[in-house]
């Protein structure tokens, strides 16, 4: 009976660990702390604020992971995270991320006016040529689900996370190498543009093909061509 | 009555004449002769790459640069508990950098902590450790230093309160706790010690954050080494000469070398300021260099630790703690806190858990983190924060539970501790 005890105990603590998978040396277990917040592999946490990273371009995931460490973002986690990482190492975490083909959850439903979301659509797909603001598909592509290697998709974000995004550019907290073109595009929208904008993207579903365009689209006649340091 | 108060009038003014010029004495001891003539430097390959070399030993990059700015411009502020103090530019431009600087000015810099204008310098550039190194060394740097692109980039102004803003309270400070000095070898010592500690010392600067500091921040010389709560950061920097803390008198030698050059070792990873440390300055040593860093670190004379609290724990906690650490930390470090090898810390048996000092637990609870990316360890494994998810109150028994468990006896954590560190 003593024995058994123990062995009772060790049988018992061994069934209660059967959930947790094996270790095994990948990049997914070498990411988990990305993954605490992003979400399982980095599909967006459940609060609206920590995006979606999985399927990002390699190129813009890894720029932003140079901008937290050099300071052109601020977000004190993530800084600290990325901190004591080489440029090799980030690049390789940026194209790991890139990689996963995750589906998308369903856009969010939009309590928004329809008056309000056609703006914001006209917005998305014209912009406002009198004003000189681009059409968000100019560069993010037609599908609006970006284009490899360096701009990421719009669609399959929470309003929060983008009406966050361009709040921060237009005040200067998140910043991208010079030329910052979106920077100034953020800075000549209205908040309520800005509100119109997100409302209309964050109420999209995904298009069949979600995966980033390998080319710019084609600049629409009278567009002016955008220089981006993100995306040289 | 007038003749004493007249008296006592040229008492105290004598006094103060007298104080002052102790204290003018006292913070020009030991300068150099900067009018006489030195030979211009000859900036050969060999002596560029020696001073490359020294710069990282010193790690002044990360001082002296931006986040995301240019190597060696300076500008990056250093939070003390008196304010924030900026650092300078150290390219050759010769208007905001050290361009028109002779290398008997940068000498006394960090000799003296005088700047070229004559201005004492404040001891967040540690001089008080910089004093012995080298003029050989020192002028190793100035070539490399003036070998860099010069860089316009303005100082600036540090941003202290009263009366720590005052060039007569610094020099004060200087006069109590700063002394020139040149480094004695000990001829008793091997070699390799004597380079270990010239190093450890030296331009490593160890005791800036090792030793612990008094209310107007000196290291407290008697207690060198013996870990210091790093001020405003609020990391603890474990004892160098305790075995209970940091101490490397009982690692072996090989393991200590490896934790210095890539981060990890068997039983310990570099976290923190310290993993900043490795990734900038110590990974890019030489072997022979490290290796006598630790001979030296190794035969520090050793000194006592506070030992822990014993407060019993309730057993409500205890079961608490048991679920929370079930749920958030078995995954990676094991039911019986074994870790896994080379991917994970075993949290059984080791010191940074059991530290009288909670801090540097509570950072890495709530911030997660990775090892240092080195050239020995290129792709650590990572820590998830864990702030969004654990309150206060939770940190505190879960960590009481970890530091009680496989072995562990230190003293519970309070939510109290853990909310003061903020």
């Amino acid at each position: 009976m003593r024995a058994s005890i123990p062995a009772l105990f060790l049988f018992l603590s061994l069934a209660s660990h059967a959930a947790a998978p094996p270790f095994e040396d990948t990049i997914a277990q070498r990411t988990q702390a990305c993954t605490a917040c992003h979400g399982k592999e980095g599909r967006a946490a459940s609060d609206g604020y920590y995006p979606r990273i999985a399927g990002k371009p390699a190129g813009y995931l890894y720029h932003q992971l140079l901008n937290f460490r050099e300071g052109r973002r601020h977000y004190g986690l993530m800084v600290q995270m990325v901190d004591p990482l080489s440029n090799a190492y980030l690049m390789e975490i940026a194209q790991y991320f890139s990689q996963l083909d995750l589906p998308y959850p369903a856009p969010q439903p939009s309590n928004t006016t329809a008056e309000v979301l056609r703006r914001g659509q006209v917005l998305v797909q014209q912009g406002d040529a009198m004003r000189q603001i681009p059409a968000c598909v100019q560069c993010h592509g037609a599908a609006l689900t970006g284009v490899a290697p360096n701009i990421p998709g719009l669609l399959g974000l929470p309003r929060d996370y983008l009406n966050a995004q361009l709040g921060a550019w237009r005040t200067g907290q998140r910043r991208a190498h010079a030329p910052d073109c979106m920077g100034t595009v953020a800075r000549q929208l209205s908040p309520d543009e800005v509100n119109a904008a997100t409302s209309w993207l964050a109420a999209q579903p995904l298009p069949v093909n979600t995966h980033p365009a390998a080319a710019m689209p084609a600049l629409p006649s009278g567009a002016k061509a955008i220089l981006c340091g993100s995306a040289p | 009555m007038k003749k004493i108060t007249l008296g006592l009038c040229f008492l105290a003014v004598s006094v103060a004449l007298a104080t002052a010029a102790l204290v003018w004495h006292l913070n020009t001891r030991d300068e150099p002769d900067l009018s006489s003539r030195v030979p211009v430097l000859n900036a050969t390959p060999e002596l560029l790459a020696r001073g490359a070399y020294l710069a990282r030993a010193g790690n002044c990059a990360a001082c002296h640069t931006t986040r995301g700015g240019t190597p060696y411009a300076g500008g990056r502020g250093v939070d003390t508990p008196f304010g924030t103090v900026y650092s300078s530019n150290l390219t050759p431009e010769v208007r905001t950098g050290i361009g028109n600087w002779s290398a008997a000015e940068f000498w006394r810099a960090l000799h003296n902590g005088r700047s070229k204008d004559g201005r004492l310098l404040y001891p967040a550039f540690p001089y008080p450790s910089y004093t012995t190194v080298t003029r050989a060394d020192s002028d190793a740097l100035y070539a490399y230093l003036h070998s860099q692109p010069a860089t316009v980039q303005p100082a600036t102004p540090h941003a202290l309160r009263w009366p720590f803003d005052q060039q007569a309270a610094l020099a004060v400070w200087r006069a109590l706790y700063f002394v020139p000095a040149t480094f004695q070898s000990e001829p008793a010592q091997s070699a390799e010690w004597n380079r270990g500690a010239y190093l450890v010392r030296g331009l490593g600067h160890c005791a800036a954050c090792h030793t612990a500091r008094n209310a107007l921040g000196a290291t407290n010389d008697r207690l060198d080494l013996a870990g210091g709560l790093i001020p405003v950061q609020n990391w603890y920097a474990p004892s160098l000469t305790s075995s209970q803390e940091t101490g490397m008198h009982d690692w072996p030698l090989e393991d200590a070398v490896h934790l210095l050059q890539t981060g990890v070792a068997p039983l310990g990873t570099v976290l923190g300021p310290m993993a900043e440390v490795v990734q900038q300055s110590t990974q890019y040593l030489s072997l022979q260099d490290l290796t006598a860093m630790v001979v030296y670190l190794k035969a520090l004379p050793q000194t006592p630790v506070e030992s822990a609290r014993n407060v019993p724990n309730t057993p409500r906690n205890v079961e608490r703690g048991a679920k929370l650490y079930d749920q958030h930390c078995v995954q990676c470090h094991g039911a019986q806190g074994q870790g896994v090898a080379g991917a994970y810390p075993a949290l059984a048996g080791n010191r940074a858990v059991t530290l009288a000092s909670t801090a540097n637990l509570v950072h890495v609870v709530r911030q997660g983190g990775f090892a240092p990316a080195t050239a020995g360890n290129p792709r650590p494994f990572g820590m998830p924060p864990f702030v969004l998810v654990l309150n206060d109150a939770d940190i505190a028994t879960v960590l009481t539970h970890i530091r009680a468990s496989w072995g562990n006896h230190a003293a519970p954590v309070t939510e109290l501790e853990v909310g003061r560190l903020r």
